[in-house]
């Protein structure tokens, strides 16, 4: 470094001074800059503006793709069944940090995940009530218990006390005891996934539906099956004590877990749960 | 304190300038001087043409993490399906042996949208908040968002499709980001709902890999051919809001890169391939005003520069790391 620094200083002191101010600079600014500098940053500017243009534009399409999931949500598209001690739906999507840790610790795995189509509801759990609803076979609140962000309610601490929504007999004309039909075999059909926990059976470990006969002079699948006491139960349709026909009666304290929606044998499904329907609106 | 706020301006899209040389250190002057000189340019040249020769980029940090990416990924995937249950939950929220965790900038959409205090939350929050801090802010897009090992992939491809002329990047402003940012927070807590997660590819392929395929992924797919065919890195470089979370999270991090202005020979290997070129500004030659230099929030920390550099004058270095050895 100090012998190139001396070489420049001592080799070349008086003409290096006035080289740079006399001799280049004007050479310099009469031969390059004028022309070349103007056409540059002109270009310069151009690239700019469209570098702008390219982000206004795409950024407008990101922003707009954003917020298209506003539009199933507004809508409504799915009513959604959500998981024990969700809060108001429109909270509850806030809230939500879309991390499935509630899917995760399920024992009937009846959480899942809704997709794209569900626009700002992307990865928020739901239940499906028909295919596997929650029977509580962890007791209770696992689910809220794994929830990082109280969009399950922390307060909730007993079965009793969630309220997902309401049991509903929308086909009547289809239910076995409104017709005073018996029913035998499994609930729903040989190839059918979902789980139950059978108390009588494993208090510990649900099984398969499918795996569970029946045999009864007049079905009370969803009566005989609610996790939660007392929350419906079979009424006589007439006062003829003749009359084998019932009708199933829902009651204030359903919370709306969807067993007996899952465990219903007819096609088409005659009791559905209505989600965040709540217990004085019902009533 | 002027050089954190300047990095951050840099991050948040400004252009970085040439420095005054009044603003020199000596020492930094003195380099500079001695680099002009005309046998130092002269050996410069010489040298440069002789690493052509005997220098290969090398691929150390980039198999580094590339594993650490995989593995975090993994032990999410396997916590579910093989119930090991190291890390439950997606990357924008987790337990970590049974400690919460919140990606940043998701508990902050949520915290914006749902305007409660939530403690686990918070707790998650700043558990994440002192790690990444920790470990250098935006070290999370390189060595934990899935998202960047894919578009890392895509950007080999963009890169050969460009050797052959076929494909051409095209820049964006690169305050797009930082406008998004801001849009998408005033979003979250004017509508009430995280807009943002609709189309985070982070959010979107985290949940995919634990809880299996969805339509959403074929967001990721569009983003990918954007970076392949239209713009290099066009998410992470111009989008991405988590990134300018983290950026804000890692401005002060002890871990940094950092930079030795009399090893350089001033090629421009680094920024070629770096994913926030502008970060490396120091290393044009007559940029570096300090003798060394600590790369800034926008960094991540990914190492392609160490890895690119053929006479080692970017290196990581813990802060206050000299002070106690």
């Amino acid at each position: 470094m100090t012998p190139d620094q001396s070489a420049t200083q001592s080799g070349t002191p008086s003409p290096a001074p006035q080289d740079p101010k006399h001799a280049s600079p004007p050479q310099k600014a009469a031969t390059k800059a004028a022309p070349v500098k103007k056409r540059k940053i002109s270009e310069r500017q151009r690239e700019a503006r469209r570098r702008f243009l390219r982000s206004l534009g795409f950024g407008s399409v990101i922003l707009a793709a954003a917020l298209s999931g506003v539009y199933p949500v507004l809508k409504r598209l799915k009513e959604r069944l959500r998981p024990p001690g969700a809060i108001d739906e429109d909270a509850f999507l806030a809230a939500c940090i879309k991390c499935g840790q509630c899917v995760q610790v399920c024992p009937v795995e009846a959480i899942k995940l809704a997709d794209l189509d569900e626009g700002f509801g992307i990865g928020v759990p739901y239940i499906d009530a028909r295919a596997q609803a929650c029977d509580f076979s962890c007791d209770a609140t696992q689910c809220i218990l794994a929830c990082p962000t109280g969009a399950l309610d922390h307060a909730i601490t007993k079965k009793e006390e969630v309220t997902m929504g309401f049991a509903k007999l929308v086909e009547p004309e289809h239910c076995l005891a409104m017709l005073g039909q018996g029913f035998k075999g499994t609930a729903r059909g040989p190839d059918f996934d979902g789980l139950l926990r059978y108390e009588e059976i494993d208090r510990w470990t649900p099984i398969k539906v499918a795996h569970h006969s029946y045999d009864l002079d007049l079905c009370d699948l969803c009566v005989r099956e609610c996790p939660i006491e007392g929350a419906i139960s079979l009424e006589p349709v007439s006062s003829d004590p003749a009359d084998k026909r019932r009708e199933p009666v829902i009651h204030k304290s359903c919370v709306g877990c969807g067993t007996c929606e899952m465990m219903c044998p007819v096609e088409p499904v005659a009791i559905v749960i209505e989600p965040e329907v709540s217990m004085e609106a019902a009533a | 304190m002027s050089k954190i706020v300047h990095s951050i301006l840099l991050m948040l899209g400004k252009d970085a300038k040439r420095p005054p040389r009044d603003q020199f250190s000596p020492k930094a002057l003195e380099i500079f001087t001695a680099k002009k000189t005309k046998e130092a340019v002269q050996e410069r040249i010489r040298l440069i043409k002789d690493e052509k020769i005997w220098f290969k980029p090398g691929t150390k940090w980039l198999k580094r993490r590339w594993a650490s990416v995989i593995v975090v990924n993994l032990l999410f995937v396997l916590s579910f399906w093989a119930d090991i249950q190291l890390i439950e939950g997606a990357l924008t929220g987790s337990r970590v042996i049974g400690f919460h965790m919140a990606d940043l900038n998701s508990a902050l959409q949520v915290m914006l949208a749902y305007k409660h205090i939530v403690v686990n939350l918070l707790i998650g929050t700043a558990t994440v908040l002192f790690g990444w801090w920790l470990l250098g802010g935006r070290t999370f897009c390189a060595w934990a968002c899935p998202y960047h090992l894919l578009a890392e992939i895509a950007e080999m491809v963009h890169l050969k499709l460009a050797a052959k002329g076929l494909v051409k990047d095209h820049a964006f402003d690169r305050r797009m980001r930082t406008v998004l940012y801001f849009v998408f927070a005033i979003l979250a807590f004017v509508t009430g709902y995280t807009v943002f997660e609709y189309i985070s590819p982070v959010g979107i392929l985290s949940r995919a890999f634990t809880y299996g395929a969805s339509f959403a992924l074929v967001i990721v797919g569009l983003l990918l051919l954007i970076e392949i065919f239209y713009s290099r890195r066009f998410w992470c470089r111009y989008v991405c809001p988590i990134g300018l979370t983290y950026g804000f999270a890692g401005a002060l991090s002890p871990v940094q890169i950092k930079y030795d202005s009399t090893k350089c020979l001033h090629e421009g290997e680094c920024r070629d391939v770096c994913m926030v070129p502008h970060v490396l500004e120091p290393t044009k030659l007559g940029f570096a005003d300090q003798e060394f230099h600590y790369m800034g929030a926008d960094c991540t920390r990914c190492g392609m520069c160490l890895d690119a550099c053929p006479t080692g004058a970017l290196k990581f270095h813990i802060r206050g790391s000299d002070a106690l050895l």
